[in-house]
């Protein structure tokens, strides 16, 4: 019907009669441009908010259940009306972890964790810091791997022997020059020597990491299990206003690694009941970072919907605006119309002239748009210390929908202009 | 031995304007052969205008014929009618309807277009039209740049863009002075004498008889169709 040759031609006719009305052609351009461009950075914002939740629940292990001692509300209580001396206990223990590991199908290995609130010290530099007590086989099970060095073995294990693992923040802070491995850090009065250094969390920006309000636990610092037990003992105590307040209690956390994702749910309800079995009080939690994914799944999914719905009405708003302009542009060039018709333009030839000027508006509108889409998340990223991410598709679905706007908004317009009567026209002043 | 371009065969054009139904053409025929130059008149509300538009295909008769070169038009749809504007018929206008934000060789094309002639021929025929009306240095420029007898000029021009079988003219010195009145009227000399067939509606008896034949139009009917006394009129015959 049209050769590109035609298509060429009339392509340019638009790009002439827009640039005659230059402002004009802006303004109208703008709504597009808004549009397109608030869309591809609200989605790119949201989108980099919810990769950064998503990556953190990733680092759970979607295959893991974390069960986790909590102080129960109404010891607190008791707790702070109790004389010097009172020993707190409570939170999972070691027949728990027995009974996890052996009477629950599905379950293939079984972390258990201490943690500690220590300072640790290399000579005069101090980082208060988690001391986590734990097995060799955590950094496969939480998927963090060790950076430098290694992480301590079933050896080590045995012996108890006074190795650790540091976090990579604070091997930094502890150890800004030169490597820590081989060196010695001191917690209390014991010396550990440093074997490994584990990689910094993924999906945390160093960035955000530093500059986040977050409780400075942030910092970890890894030893067998078996050491935390000898050095530490189970009763922790400590000073505060004058008081000593003591806990005991024998896991802080322990992790579960279920053999299939399909099986998780169902394991985690086994796990729920084996525990309510032996507490009496509800001083553990179950996370399961499986449900949390799904969740910010489903949230996501929600904004998606959201953003969806606000792109929907401001490119209708833009898309009004371009029919408004066509209409009266129709009207203005009737004269124009007529004198085509009667120099041997078909119907058909003035609805794509129209159309094509139309979807160009757009068109370009689009591109703005989607220009100053991809500019805005930077800014954000740059000023506000957001992650963002734009998707590929987002701009390029945003810029098809606009130049679709533009057709489906000019088709009217143009047909007004096709089905005018020629004599009519020509008589139009 | 010349052929009829034109034939109207009892041609009629009813038009409904609110509840009353007015006949500006009430049964008129005539042939027009190549190379006539006919001059339309008659009194304002006789129907020259509507039947310049039946001639030129903008508008339909109600009844009767309308044969363009052999072709009835009557059952002919909306894009046979373009393409039939496009390719056999030539408008000149009283008010030049140039397009005004293209320049003269442009507006040259617009016909060319549509019948979708290649970028380079159709710029190198109008250039070459624009060189005969006498426009050769004034190419480039836009409608509202030139004087009124330019621009009928470029407008007769582009009604030769396509080689058309009949030039229809509606009033074509209207709007001029005498003087560029005078050069057009020439030039359709000119084109006459080339061969060209010209329709020319005009109020003006003196204009209408430089032309060979005149038709007189009253009340939507022919009232007489003469060949008019002009040493040309024996050249063609």
């Amino acid at each position: 019907m049209f050769t590109p040759a035609h298509l060429r031609r009339t392509l340019r006719l638009a790009v002439k009669s827009l640039w005659l009305h230059r402002l004009r052609s802006f303004l109208t351009m703008l709504g597009i441009v808004f549009g397109v461009c608030s869309v591809i950075a609200m989605l790119a914002i949201g989108e980099g908010a919810s990769f950064e939740t998503q990556e953190q629940i990733k680092n759970l292990g979607s295959q893991n259940i974390i069960v986790r001692s909590v102080k129960p509300p109404e010891e607190q209580k008791v707790s702070d009306k109790s004389s010097q001396g009172f020993v707190l206990q409570y939170g999972l223990t070691y027949p728990d972890l027995r009974r996890l590991q052996s009477s629950i199908p599905g379950v293939t290995v079984v972390v258990p964790g201490r943690i500690l609130r220590e300072y640790v010290w290399n000579i005069s530099r101090r980082v208060d810091c988690e001391i986590m007590g734990t097995v060799p086989w955590y950094p496969q099970m939480r998927n963090h791997p060790v950076a430098r060095g290694r992480f301590f073995t079933e050896k080590d294990m045995e012996a108890a022997a006074n190795v650790c693992v540091l976090g990579a923040a604070m091997a930094e802070i502890l150890f800004p020059l030169g490597s820590p491995l081989g060196r010695d850090v001191r917690v209390g009065g014991s010396y550990y020597r440093v074997v490994g250094v584990m990689e910094p969390p993924a999906g945390v920006a160093p960035a955000a990491e530093a500059s986040s309000s977050s409780k400075p636990a942030a910092h970890r610092m890894y030893i067998p299990l078996e050491t935390a037990r000898r050095r530490f003992g189970e009763i922790l105590a400590r000073e505060r206003s004058g008081s000593i307040e003591a806990e005991r209690v024998q896991l802080h956390e322990v992790t579960v690694k279920v053999a299939s994702r399909e099986a998780v749910m169902a394991v985690a309800d086994a796990v729920k009941e084996a525990l309510e079995r032996h507490h009496k009080k509800k001083d553990y939690e179950i996370v399961v970072p499986l449900e949390l994914l799904r969740r910010a799944e489903r949230t996501r999914q929600i904004f998606n919907v959201v953003l969806g719905s606000i792109a929907a009405i401001s490119l209708l708003v833009g898309g009004i605006g371009i029919m408004n302009i066509m209409l009266a542009t129709v009207t203005e060039r009737t004269r124009e119309i007529g004198i085509r018709r009667a120099m041997g333009a078909r119907r058909r030839d003035i609805v794509l002239q129209f159309v094509v000027e139309s979807t160009l508006l757009a068109g370009l509108g689009g591109l703005l748009g989607v220009l100053l889409g991809i500019g805005i998340p930077w800014l954000v990223t740059w000023f506000a210390n957001l992650k963002t991410i734009v998707t590929v598709w987002s701009p390029l679905l945003a810029f098809t929908i606009s130049a679709l706007v533009g057709v489906v908004f000019g088709l009217y317009p143009a047909r007004r202009a096709a089905q005018m009567d020629p004599v009519e026209a020509l008589r139009h002043e | 031995m010349s052929v009829s371009v034109v034939q109207l065969q009892e041609v009629r054009k009813a038009y409904q304007i609110g509840p009353v139904v007015v006949e500006a053409l009430r049964g008129v025929s005539f042939d027009i052969r190549s190379g006539d130059y006919v001059s339309i008149m008659g009194p304002s509300g006789c129907g020259k205008s509507t039947l310049l538009n039946v001639l030129g295909c903008l508008d339909r008769p109600s009844n009767g014929r309308y044969l363009l070169g052999g072709q009835d038009t009557s059952e002919l749809d909306d894009d046979r009618l373009s393409f039939l504007r496009g390719s056999r018929l030539g408008f000149i206008f009283q008010s030049y309807n140039l397009i005004q934000q293209l320049t003269v060789l442009e507006n040259i094309e617009v016909p060319l277009y549509y019948q979708g002639l290649s970028e380079a021929e159709s710029r190198r025929r109008a250039g070459g039209l624009a060189e005969r009306v006498g426009l050769a240095n004034r190419l480039e420029h836009k409608p509202f740049e030139l004087s009124g007898g330019q621009q009928q000029r470029v407008a007769i021009a582009r009604a030769l863009a396509n080689d058309p079988l009949i030039l229809l003219a509606d009033e074509p010195t209207g709007n001029l002075d005498s003087g560029s009145g005078a050069e057009i009227l020439r030039l359709f000399d000119e084109l006459h004498e080339q061969g060209r067939t010209l329709v020319m509606v005009t109020h003006d008896p003196g204009i209408a008889r430089r032309a060979t034949r005149t038709i007189l139009l009253r009340d939507g009917l022919l009232e007489s169709d003469v060949a008019n006394e002009r040493e040309g009129a024996s050249r063609n015959a």
